[in-house]
């Protein structure tokens, strides 16, 4: 018996087979049941997909490394609980490609943030983040509210995100210029299609501009968005329970 | 469960010197290599204790996952990888030796004095920032805000900051000595084991 193994020792090619059966055996069992297990995503009422606006901020967030330093996942623990809110769902970031749970709080977690500060606290915080909180090392990103935002290639990043599985409908992909564009602007004629098409959508100019939608604009709309979809009133996590 | 594969590992590698221990003093790369072993051994114990709730619970988020990474980058993977680097210059390029074997033991302790610095002091970090996170007040209410555990890490900070700069430093002693080893020179009136060895031994 404890000489067989010198028949893998010996010879590289059957020693990386092995290794590679071995692997493939353990990663098989630990993350195929994922896909058919029905209690990794809870079923939740109110997340939807990124409005145009949210999505070009959080391809912002992303650009800028905010993920770094920052996570967004509040854990069900009483301390960060209390400190940021309820606990994340897995649905909350269902339509986040990639998702942006982050490893390291350099700064403190975003998953509850919107709402929590008014957005001329987030642009003076983006802007001076030490005018606001003397002991922070973040650093400063003031050119966002110079800075003319890129919609471009939105209607192409909401196809990307089409294709690895949100659902956005053709309707949605059509207007995306035009939705990003309103939602800065709560006397647009699109005010109403906009919101029936996101739901619970923030409407308005968020950088205190509105001359210009900024990438200032697109960031604070995410950031005020965060973690606000759900409605913990009327959400029951014991029907999760499996 | 995975300290099983690890931990074999590790014992296999340290037991591989069984009966020439002595060479840890003259011979870098074999110092090198135990020094990386250790670090395995070390970090990879570690890993699997962090993923226990209770454990994770204190660590996640935190800079202890930040130190632990880097006990397993630098510690392991950088010095097997000195060791392996110091043993392959020479043969490569087919030298007798090292340009000098001063400047390895140079590199080894300021190397793994920088390393030491940086994981504890991301340990103490990384631990505090954790209990101050959940520390209550005698009211029950979260006793710090977030910003004051970012000012209580600063001192850490710069003791990771300087430990990561000693072992950048140790690096670079090694380019310059590879360097000068390519280039064919041997830094003279240094004692080589070759004529060490060739000291008849006490009988």
């Amino acid at each position: 018996m404890y000489h067989r193994h010198k028949i893998f020792e010996k010879s590289g090619i059957l020693l990386t087979v092995g290794i590679l059966v071995t692997v493939a055996i353990g990663g098989v069992v630990e993350i195929a049941p994922l896909f058919y297990l029905e209690s990794t995503i809870e079923e939740v009422d109110g997340v939807r997909p990124y409005s145009p606006l949210e999505l070009a901020g959080r391809d912002i967030y992303v650009r800028e490394g905010c993920y770094v330093c920052h996570s967004q996942q509040v854990r069900p623990l009483r301390d960060e609980v209390e400190r940021y809110g309820h606990y994340s769902l897995a649905a909350e970031s269902m339509y986040d490609h990639p998702f942006q749970w982050g490893s390291k709080r350099s700064g403190p977690d975003l998953a509850r943030l919107g709402g929590k500060y008014s957005d001329e606290w987030h642009r003076q915080h983006m802007e001076d983040p030490r005018s606001l909180v003397p002991e922070s090392i973040m650093p400063p990103y003031a050119f966002l509210s110079k800075r003319e935002l890129d919609l471009s290639n939105i209607e192409a990043s909401l196809k990307a995100n089409r294709a690895v599985g949100v659902p956005y409908t053709d309707e949605m992909i059509e207007n995306a210029v035009l939705d990003a564009k309103s939602q800065v602007d709560p006397f647009s004629d699109n005010y109403d299609a906009l919101l029936a098409r996101y739901p619970k959508a923030q409407i308005r100019d968020f950088d205190g501009n509105p001359e210009q939608i900024t990438e200032m604009d697109a960031l604070i709309a995410y950031m005020q968005m965060l973690g606000t979809l759900v409605d913990f009133e009327t959400y029951k996590a014991e029907e999760n329970y499996r | 469960m995975l300290w099983m594969p690890s931990w074999g590992g590790m014992i296999n590698g340290l037991m591989t010197l069984s009966g020439a221990w002595d060479k840890l003093r003259t011979d870098p790369v074999v110092r090198m290599m135990v020094v990386s072993v250790a670090f395995y051994g070390m970090s990879t114990f570690e890993g699997p204790l962090m993923s226990v709730r209770a454990v994770n619970a204190l660590s996640h988020y935190t800079d202890w996952t930040i130190g632990h990474v880097h006990s397993g980058a630098l510690g392991w993977v950088g010095y097997i990888s000195f060791g392996a680097i110091y043993c392959l210059v020479p043969w490569l390029w087919k030298r007798k030796d090292l340009y000098s074997r001063a400047m390895v033991e140079w590199h080894f302790w300021i190397s793994t004095i920088g390393i030491v610095l940086y994981i504890t002091s991301m340990w103490v970090s990384g631990i505090m920032q954790g209990l101050m996170w959940r520390a209550y007040n005698e009211f029950g209410f979260l006793q710090y805000s977030f910003v004051e555990t970012v000012e209580a890490m600063h001192p850490y900070y710069i003791i990771r900051a300087v430990g990561g700069s000693l072992f950048v430093i140790g690096s670079l002693i090694m380019a310059y000595n590879l360097y000068r080893t390519i280039r064919g020179d041997m830094r003279a009136g240094e004692r080589r084991p070759a004529e060490a060895a060739a000291l008849a031994p006490a009988e």
